[in-house]
């Protein structure tokens, strides 16, 4: 199948104008697989800070979702370098990428922030969140579950209230490292495109400022959906309160961002140097649907509205109401920010260097980077977390406490029928 | 009293892996980048690069854009069929203006079919609405300042000594970031060893004594090669330098390319 279509676009390349001919290939050199690499860095980035807002900044109304909010950081960090990997032309020699790393690069310096991120961070953070629960579902827990508890607490079975408390230190310090990390990790994803000079489309001084403001939405949005979604499968009710307060970090922050965004294209606009007749012809011509109507129209203006429209309104609004609207608020803001990252990275290869031609792009349907590869590499961090909420955040805890609210009364739940 | 200690052990093992790992990769990156220069570059043992300066310059005015040095390039390195190319050449058909239409000049038509490597067709417009003319052969700009070689996350591509801008493709993991970065799209990801590739002035051949294939079949002598260090008076090169004003490709960006065109119009990028 793959090579059929590969024929078919070999016989019928689409170019208009001149475009160099190294740039003359069927498929641009990074596709959907390096459009998955921002989106679910930048996820891991977003849902670390919605952590945050617990730890450092005290958020009480958030603590239903913290956990969840680690866990997904987690889980989407597992998966982040996959789409990486398999891009490469030599995935057997990315382990050179940290032994012998050429200082200068972005995307050499990327493998350590990855490193420190995943290793010093986030593993660290969990770990001291979690010490304590280990310890005490490896005692009541049996079978392989006890076991791997037990092996998880690395031998720290200390629960005294002074080990505990330096377990809170430990994570209240890790967080606060982790707040700076998180950027750190996700900025120098932008900053592997904004440092592009080549590319007019990407080299840009605000892409890396743009990359983390649009992380952050769509990692808040990400933790929105996942909990109204495990909160309905596991038939609860989400927490209003909670919900509140991460819509209205999610329109904070969707402000932000496209503040921020705007004043990008603003400045694009007026400037108006070199290639800027090739970056208005993207937006009027092969970028139309998913950088007008995905990402401005359905990612940010219509969440926008909405979620502004509650923050005004919300006392007037019932529940149910609102739980549907922050539902698609969420879904409409990770359609529009997957939209930015495919309109940045498919984008800035639809038009040649020479800036006299543009390319088409049809996406394979099989194949490396395809269709096929593209759903299965978004899906696995979705299936890696449920893994993880089943291990680490079970409806019934082997002894101690969950951190999700208690079930509500059953009258409640049946006049609320599916609601998420 | 036992068990904090446990505790902390175990954060001072992870602090001291930490340590490690950032560390012993900083140590090897300084010694592979001592070695780096000699490795899988197809000179010849004894060759010392810091004893030449090879230079390219191209005189657009006597290109003919017969593409007999595309077909060279591509057979000297075996380049790969298909749109993969080490070097080409670009036409350039500028058109007189509409009359009355207040214009210096009509529209430009720019065309490489397969790389110019079998000539160039019946240009797009009628002759007598051309007002300029002429062929740009392109080749890799030798950049004082390479984005493409800042932008390598292993160092597989780099300068060496001798001017030359090479990749080891035994170290090369085809991320392709060097492609993106290179302003002038001098460079591909090979279909046959998916590593990057560009024009390396045919280092095999140059180490030896000999000029670049391209250089050698061009019938008209547009391009032109030599090495600064040996250069005489006398020498193409240097006759090229003391005839021409010059010019460079995009020197908007810093780049500061070493390959210096004659005879070009503001048309080409």
């Amino acid at each position: 199948m793959n090579e059929a279509t590969n024929v078919v676009l070999e016989l019928l390349p689409h170019f208009e104008g001149y475009v160099y001919p190294n740039e003359a290939t069927p498929q641009p050199l990074w596709s959907v697989l390096i459009v998955l690499y921002p989106y679910i860095t930048g996820l891991v980035a977003g849902a670390f800070i919605m952590a945050s807002l617990v730890r450092v900044f005290n958020v009480r109304a958030l603590e239903p979702v913290y956990r969840l909010s680690l866990l997904t950081a987690f889980a989407f960090l597992l998966c982040a370098p996959l789409p990486l990997l398999f891009h490469l032309g030599q995935p057997q020699r990315s382990f050179q990428v940290m032994i012998t790393p050429h200082l200068t690069s972005p995307m050499a310096i990327f493998g350590f922030v990855y490193a420190w991120y995943l290793m010093a961070v986030l593993l660290l953070e969990l770990w001291f969140d979690y010490r304590r629960d280990f310890v005490e579902w490896s005692r009541r827990a049996g079978g392989w579950k006890g076991l791997l508890y037990r092996v998880l607490t690395v031998g720290v079975d200390d629960v005294s209230e002074a080990s505990v408390d330096l377990d809170r230190r430990m994570g209240h310090l890790l967080s606060v490292v982790g707040i700076p990390s998180a950027f750190l990790l996700h900025g120098y994803v932008g900053f592997i495109f904004g440092s592009v000079k080549a590319n007019p489309w990407w080299g840009n001084v605000l892409m890396p400022i743009i990359f983390i403001l649009s992380a952050i939405v769509s990692g808040i949005a990400l933790c929105v959906f996942n909990y109204q979604v495990l909160m309905w499968v596991r038939r609860r009710t989400t927490d209003i309160r909670c919900l509140d307060v991460m819509g209205m970090f999610l329109f904070y922050a969707l402000v932000v961002d496209a503040g921020v965004e705007a004043l990008d294209w603003i400045h694009r606009v007026y400037s108006a140097e070199e290639g800027f007749q090739m970056m208005h012809q993207m937006a009027n011509e092969k970028l139309f649907y998913t950088l007008n109507l995905g990402q401005a129209l359905l990612g940010t203006l219509v969440p926008a509205l909405l979620l502004g429209a509650l923050q005004l309104l919300r006392r007037h609004i019932p529940e149910l109401a609102r739980r549907r609207i922050y539902f698609a608020s969420a879904v409409l803001i990770l359609v529009g920010v997957l939209a930015m990252r495919w309109n940045v990275v498919i984008g800035g290869q639809l038009f040649s260097k020479s800036l006299r031609g543009v390319m088409s792009y049809k996406m394979e349907f099989a194949g490396m980077e395809g269709w096929f590869m593209g759903a299965f590499l978004f899906m696995l961090p979705f299936i890696v977390l449920t893994v993880l909420i089943r291990l680490f955040l079970p409806e019934n805890p082997p002894g101690g406490k969950t951190d999700l609210p208690e079930a509500a009364p059953p009258a409640r739940l049946a006049s609320q029928p599916g609601a998420p | 009293m036992k068990r904090p200690v446990t505790r902390r052990k175990l954060l001072g093992g992870v602090a001291a892996a930490l340590a490690g790992a950032i560390l012993a990769p900083a140590a090897r990156a300084a010694k592979a980048a001592v070695r780096k220069v000699f490795v899988s570059s197809d000179a010849p043992k004894g060759y010392r690069p810091e004893d030449h300066q090879w230079a390219m310059a191209i005189d657009a005015g006597r290109c003919i854009g017969c593409g007999l040095c595309v077909e060279a390039c591509k057979k000297e390195n075996s380049v790969p069929e298909g749109p993969y190319f080490r070097t080409w050449i670009e036409r350039y058909v500028i058109t007189r203006p509409q009359p009355g239409s207040g214009e210096s000049r009509g529209p430009a038509h720019v065309d490489s079919p397969n790389g110019g490597m079998r000539g160039f067709p019946e240009p797009p417009v009628p002759k007598e609405e051309i007002q300029h003319a002429f062929f740009v052969p392109k080749l890799c700009n030798l950049c004082r300042h390479s984005p493409c070689v800042q932008v390598c996350p292993v160092g597989a591509t780099f300068d060496a000594p001798d001017g030359a801008v090479l990749i080891d493709p035994k170290y090369c993991i085809g991320c392709g970031f060097c492609i993106q970065a290179c302003p002038y799209g001098c460079r591909f990801m090979s279909p046959v060893t998916h590593t990057a590739e560009k024009c390396t002035l045919c280092y095999h051949r140059i180490t030896r004594g000999l000029r670049p294939a391209c250089v050698e079949v061009c019938p008209t002598e547009a391009r032109v090669f030599g090495d600064l260090k040996h250069a005489g008076p006398s020498d193409p090169i240097r006759q090229f330098y003391e005839r021409n004003k010059v010019q460079t490709l995009k020197p908007h960006l810093g780049t500061e390319p070493r390959v210096f065109y004659a005879g070009i119009d503001k048309e080409v990028r």
